[in-house]
């Protein structure tokens, strides 16, 4: 018997929605703020105000100031610029060179394959910060050489995942129906092969993202990645811990601001794979 | 013997990892930018003594030549010079490496029955209350900069109460325990969650997997299930996690010694890369990827020990 008073079931959620959701927010939250930090915060970044140093978090200044009187908020605000667009660049990079990469490896095999895979073994055997840094070291401290170092460094990871994606991939049928209507190897590895491959990537990078803004931060707080004054949150937690016991506010906020950036990337990165995972 | 031959290809597969990880590091002095030459003998060397240090390193051969004399050299257990400390680097390397091997042990002592402990509960109470906390913890966890977490661990805990000291890595072996103890700390609580999320995930696998549904049908209590046959099961995943610590440990271990003054191999690598000490920074690479390699070649060998099956 149909009840006909009843209105259609709801369709269940698939998996991974609330995490998606609220991670989307998260981030969507930062990159507003990023974007808008010119007209969002309440000062200038680099504003200094000798009268005004280590103050409190107060109306005037919600996230208090720093030892030259710098308008913490402020900073916070124009920092995300510099770490959204360190997490942006730092996995496209990697991300086209892996692609590139990996789908060449992965379709064509042999010699190519081999060298590319032997490549791979030799820059994962280092420990990704310290090659990172050596890098960074020999061609400067500073934001572009750590996109360089990334760029010659964490690609690895994403050529290995597009390869095996690949090495199944050509097998399917749909691939090997393209290759019978004689669709060149360019059309078929970037309109058939590459957009089936790119799932378990795609969950990857969110994750690739928050090690790299984290390494990031890590550099400017080295002293090793954005240089001061600009506001990057490494390098405030860094100016901030010589006064910590006075300001704990100078170092709190920035490293506030990096665990919500953080907790947006990862809760994304957990969503779609569980979503990847329900529609295997 | 399978076994004895997969040993074997292990082995040869360090061959070219090895050879690519000297050239890597060799050319990093190679285009490293300025004459290391003219930094290690100061601004006032004379053009003859640059010369002779020149044809003494071999830096007036081609490079093939130079990478070769720089193997030769790496073989014989010299690594060049500090121009900060004038000492050898390898002398200086294992100088500071018992300070940053102590930390990584005391890492491992926190972390590894930490994270086991969590991941056997997150796994055994499944989307339940005590699962979601603890995969709050991990997710809260694996988004905190370790160096900022290090800091403020070290103004509350050092600074405020005054139970540990914030710099330095103490006398003797509870000198040690006591001043490492919030670097320690620090690293553990940003390296568990990342562990504990992997564990997790190989557990639930074991759970799933068809042995587990023959014990259930055989009326085994689920205890027992757990204890007798997922646990045993989960050593090898367990095993594996050692490898992907020690990336992350190093990692973890350079900024947490920053932060702290711990006088190990991680300071001492900033230190360099700061001071444009090239032969410390080439050396000091080079040795953390032949200790990465040989952990990872430890944990293959014993996994293929463990478990017949490995690399067949």
């Amino acid at each position: 018997m149909i009840d006909a008073t009843a209105g259609p079931a709801p369709a269940p959620r698939r998996p991974g929605t609330a995490e998606i959701a609220v991670g989307g927010i998260i981030l969507l939250g930062w990159l507003v703020m990023a974007l808008g930090a010119d007209w969002i915060a309440p000062y200038d970044p680099n504003a200094i105000d000798l009268r005004g140093i280590l103050g409190a978090p107060s109306p005037a200044h919600p996230f208090g100031t720093d030892q030259l009187g710098r308008d913490v908020l402020s900073r916070v605000l124009h920092g995300a610029r510099i770490d959204i667009w360190m997490g942006l660049v730092g996995v496209l990079a990697p991300l086209a060179i892996g692609i590139a990469v990996g789908l060449v490896s992965g379709y064509f095999g042999g010699a190519v394959d081999m060298a590319m895979m032997r490549l791979v073994d030799i820059t994962v055997a280092f420990p990704f910060f310290i090659l990172v840094i050596a890098i960074v070291g020999v061609l400067g401290p500073g934001l572009m050489n750590y996109f360089i170092a990334l760029a010659l460094v964490a690609w690895v990871a994403y050529a290995r995942l597009i390869r095996a994606e690949v090495l199944v991939l050509k097998r399917a049928e749909f691939v090997d129906a393209a290759r019978t209507l004689g669709f060149p190897h360019r059309v078929i590895l970037f309109r058939h092969v590459l957009p089936n491959a790119l799932g378990p990537i795609l969950i990857y990078a969110w994750t690739d993202a928050l090690l790299v803004i984290l390494a990031g931060a890590s550099l400017g707080f080295l002293g090793l990645g954005a240089q001061p004054p600009t506001a990057e949150w490494g390098v405030m937690i860094a100016d901030g811990q010589p006064y910590v016991i006075q300001a704990w506010w100078i170092c709190f906020f920035p490293g506030l601001a990096a665990v919500t950036l953080g907790l947006g990337l990862i809760l994304v990165s957990d969503g779609l794979a569980r979503r990847h995972q329900v529609d295997q | 013997m399978p076994q004895i031959t997969y040993i074997g290809r292990r082995l040869i597969s360090l061959i070219p990892v090895l050879i690519g990880i000297s050239i890597i590091s060799f050319l990093l002095v190679k285009l490293s930018p300025g004459d290391p030459i003219r930094l290690l003998l100061g601004p006032r060397a004379t053009d003859e003594a640059v010369a002779a240090v020149r044809l003494a390193y071999g830096l007036d051969e081609p490079a093939w030549r130079q990478y070769f004399v720089y193997i030769g050299n790496v073989l014989e257990g010299d690594l060049g010079r500090s121009i900060r400390y004038r000492l050898p680097v390898s002398e200086l390397i294992v100088q500071f490496l018992p300070r940053t091997l102590f930390l990584i042990g005391y890492v491992m002592a926190i972390t590894i029955p930490a994270t086991l402990a969590l991941a056997v509960i997150a796994a055994r109470t499944q989307d339940r209350l005590a699962d979601q906390a603890i995969r709050l913890f991990t997710v809260l966890g694996m988004s905190v900069p370790v160096f900022w977490l290090a800091v403020l661990l070290g103004r509350y805990f050092g600074a405020e109460l005054g139970w540990f000291p914030v710099s330095g890595w103490g006398e003797g072996f509870t000198g040690h325990l006591h001043h490492l103890f919030l670097p320690a700390v620090s690293t553990s609580l940003w390296l568990i969650p990342l562990l504990v999320r992997n564990l997790r995930g190989a557990l639930i696998e074991q759970m799933e997997s068809d042995y587990v549904v023959a014990c259930r049908a055989k009326g085994l209590p689920e205890g027992i299930i757990f204890r007798r046959h997922i646990l045993r099961n989960s050593v090898l995943p367990t095993l594996h996690l050692l490898g992907i610590m020690v990336a992350f440990l190093i990692g973890g271990s350079v900024v947490v010694e920053i932060v702290y003054a711990v006088p190990g191999l991680g300071a001492l690598m900033v230190g360099s890369v700061i001071g444009r000490d090239y032969y410390v920074v080439q050396g000091l690479t080079l040795a953390y990827a032949v200790g990465t390699v040989l952990v990872t070649l430890t944990v293959d060998l014993l996994t293929a020990a463990i478990d017949p099956r490995t690399g067949r």
